[in-house]
């Protein structure tokens, strides 16, 4: 290991040269969420040095993606931020459709929006309850998984599986909603917003909470814009920008949400903005489902949306049935991909996460580059952490909603 | 023989003398009762599979009421549950940890990636963890329901309970 | 945005040899140069926000217009008027490096980190140019065409083949 760490000696009156202390955190530590390193270099217990190292987690997945079709691909997204999968999916499936010149029809966008904004609150619940567990409030992290339970249950029942779903496909979704789910997701949205009280009756005025995240690593507007900071944490440092307001996807353009934003970019502030977007993407679930019948019937696959498995060659076009309600193999059988490139953004729970795909005209994506929200807040480790305490960066590091599956890729 | 005479078989192998506090049994079967009814293993997730744990240690599945009760450090913990892939660069780290626990220690992987590698056949994912651990308990799935999580732990209460001699002279 | 794009045309025309009408206005930079054309970008125009750089291997790429093997290409955003500017830079083979842009965006550091593990592109002026997600002694960069999906046995990394042998059962 020793080829990381460059181990600077201090020049102390001239000769003497004294060795600051160094302290390695992770990769196999209860509050680092996951496989992340820190190389700490302290003055008593202040940091004055944190070196991030990544990469424990490398799967390979832009490499894997150039060698499966688009189709095979969004299998892949969901085990990038394995916490909200069906944000990763859309950002894939946008780029791909974006790619084929795929028109989506609106049912699809619909469910696609609930499905997002589901994921953000699975996400924003977890984030909440590990990020209070680390600072030290254990209830929050019982009540938060309760929740999260309820939403993972309907998430089975639309789809079959409870974290990675893989429901968002390149033209559409999977299947429609049967009337059981909206049913489970009115009563849902009709609750939630009590269980979001709850919450904040817990911890919005515990002194230890203010004590441990007023003020931690605070984040001025034009720093979190140079760091590349998106998402709640830029947000909280009180720049407006959402991706679903300033480029809208999906079925956001029709929707009524606020955007939350901070004031002093601490860590309360952040906290703050993220309680504030659980109720908003309970209000967009709820404004999603009030629309759900005006588009009845209709389908939630485009027409030609290209075959589960994309064959290599073009096979000749033949006349085919009316597309039935809730037929999943239905696809074209030209799965025509032109050369050249699309670039589709998108607001995940942690931040902008963005796909760049360039083909070549194959059924397989030339390059695939997904650049996600983790992997620049990693990166914004060590300007946060100056001059903290150690225990302030268990705090920094949760209030950064990072995941390892996420950065690494 | 006289001990059936005297004595009565209170679970099986196990005699007591009525009347009396004291119990004859073989001495693998109380080890192994008590190691198999207090699995703690240690807080290490690597991936998709960790937040499955998390939930399973949380309120709706409770890992608690089967005395398993998770551990920050190595060197408190019996069991290692490799949650999530296993990448290359990891493996020295997860083999470092296995290696801190102390004897008797299992291991469970959880999850495809865990067991052989999964969908990531990459240059970065090392195939299985079981190419330079010895994996007591696969549990498949991607990722595995909390309710396998919980089976497969049972199940390796099942495989300590007929231990013995495993762990070196005394047992 | 035409005006954008023609005042970028005049002013650099040094730097930018062509401009597509892509989904996105894309840009094609020359490397030299092209350091001073994104800070102008940055700081004249306000394209404050980085969203993406990123490496991409073209060899043996069907209908390839150009000579080089890599592109390096950056996704600009400017908050204010919300255009998004697709920025792209061809690097030889042989020649493999690239002006740093770390010291005007942060967040550049780890892009460039990441694209010099995964590529083998250099980036001068970067402070701390090292293998970000593999590891250091690593050999090859894995996003290339010409490495392999899957390692065989020969070209394993030599940290892992010690432990898979040593711990063999």
């Amino acid at each position: 290991m020793a080829t990381y760490l460059e181990i600077n000696k201090k020049q102390v009156n001239g000769e003497k040269w004294e060795e600051p202390f160094y302290l390695n955190m992770g990769p196999q530590h209860p509050s680092t969420h996951g496989v992340l390193r820190l190389f700490l270099e302290l003055e008593g217990e202040t940091i004055v040095n944190c070196t991030p190292i990544i990469g424990y987690l490398h799967r390979g997945v832009e490499k894997l993606g150039e060698n499966l079709n688009y189709n095979q691909a969004i299998v892949l997204s969901d085990r990038l931020d394995y916490i909200a999968s069906a944000a990763n999916n859309t950002a894939f499936a946008l780029a791909f459709e974006k790619l084929m010149n795929l028109e989506v029809p609106r049912r699809a966008k619909l469910l696609r929006t609930i499905a997002c904004e589901m994921a953000r609150i699975c996400n924003h619940l977890l984030w909440l309850a590990t990020h209070a567990l680390d600072i030290g409030a254990m209830t929050v992290f019982l009540y938060c998984f309760r929740d999260r339970e309820w939403l993972l249950n309907i998430y089975e029942k639309i789809c079959g599986a409870r974290l990675t779903h893989t429901y968002v496909r390149v033209g559409g979704v999977r299947q429609d909603f049967t009337q059981e789910i909206i049913d489970d997701l009115y009563k849902f949205t009709e609750e939630f917003p009590s269980r979001i009280y709850d919450y904040e009756t817990l911890i919005d005025v515990n002194r230890i909470w203010l004590k441990r995240t007023k003020g931690i690593a605070v984040v001025p507007p034009e720093d979190a814009i140079n760091l590349g900071l998106t998402g709640p944490c830029l947000r909280g440092s009180g720049v407006y920008y959402d991706v679903r307001k300033f480029r809208p996807y999906d079925a956001y353009g029709e929707v009524n949400f606020v955007v939350p934003t901070g004031k002093n970019g601490d860590t309360y502030d952040r906290y703050r903005v993220r309680m504030e977007e659980l109720r908003q993407s309970n209000f967009i679930i709820r404004q999603c489902l009030d629309k759900l019948p005006e588009t009845e019937g209709e389908p939630v696959l485009a027409e030609n949306a290209p075959d589960l498995l994309m064959p290599e060659k073009i096979k000749k076009p033949e006349p085919k049935p009316v597309p039935k309600k809730g037929v999943i193999f239905r696809g074209a059988d030209v799965p025509v991909v032109p050369p050249g490139e699309a670039f589709a953004a998108i607001e995940s729970p942690k931040g902008e996460l963005s796909v760049y795909v360039v083909s070549d005209g194959s059924n397989k994506p030339w390059r695939l580059r997904v650049r996600t929200p983790s992997f620049v807040h990693i990166s914004a480790i060590p300007y946060m952490a100056k001059n903290h305490m150690i225990a302030d960066l268990v705090a920094i590091i949760g209030t950064l909603d990072i995941v390892l599956g996420d950065s690494d890729r | 023989m006289g001990i059936e005479k005297d004595t009565v078989e209170i679970a099986p192998g196990i005699r007591q003398v009525p009347g009396t506090p004291v119990v004859i049994s073989p001495i693998d079967k109380i080890i192994n009762w008590a190691r198999a009814g207090s699995m703690w293993p240690v807080t290490f997730g690597l991936a998709c599979c960790a937040i499955e744990m998390m939930a399973t240690g949380a309120s709706h599945f409770d890992l608690d009421r089967y005395g398993i009760i998770f551990r920050a450090t190595p060197r408190q913990a019996d069991v290692l549950i490799i949650a999530g892939t296993v990448t290359k660069k990891m493996a020295p780290i997860v083999r470092r940890v296995y290696d801190q626990m102390p004897e008797p220690k299992y291991v469970i992987a959880m999850g495809s990636c865990a067991c052989s590698g999964g969908i990531f056949k990459t240059y970065s994912v090392a195939q299985g963890a079981d190419k330079f651990l010895p994996v007591d308990v696969y549990i498949p799935g991607c990722p595995p329901r909390p309710e396998a999580l919980l089976f497969g732990l049972l199940t390796l209460q099942q495989k300590i309970k007929r231990e013995a001699k495993k762990w070196g002279f005394w047992r | 945005m035409e005006e954008l794009l023609n005042e970028l045309k005049e002013k650099f025309s040094s730097v930018v040899i062509e401009v597509q009408e892509k989904d996105y206005p894309t840009l094609i930079c020359k490397r030299n140069g092209f350091v001073d054309f994104i800070k102008y970008l940055k700081e004249e125009k306000g394209f404050k926000y980085l969203i993406d750089l990123c490496g991409v291997d073209y060899l043996n790429y069907p209908k390839k217009n150009f000579e080089e093997r890599f592109k390096v290409v950056y996704h600009l955003y400017n908050l204010d008027t919300k255009v998004l500017l697709r920025l792209k830079v061809r690097i030889p083979e042989e020649d493999c490096w690239h002006h740093s842009v770390t010291p005007l965006w942060r967040t550049a550091d780890f892009f460039e980190r990441e694209c010099y593990d995964m590529f083998g592109i250099k980036f001068k002026g970067h402070p701390n140019l090292k293998r970000v997600l593999m590891p250091d002694d690593w050999e090859g960069h894995p996003l290339r065409k010409d490495y392999p999906l899957y390692l065989e046995e020969e070209q394993e990394w030599e940290t892992y083949k010690k432990i898979a042998q040593k711990y063999k059962r």
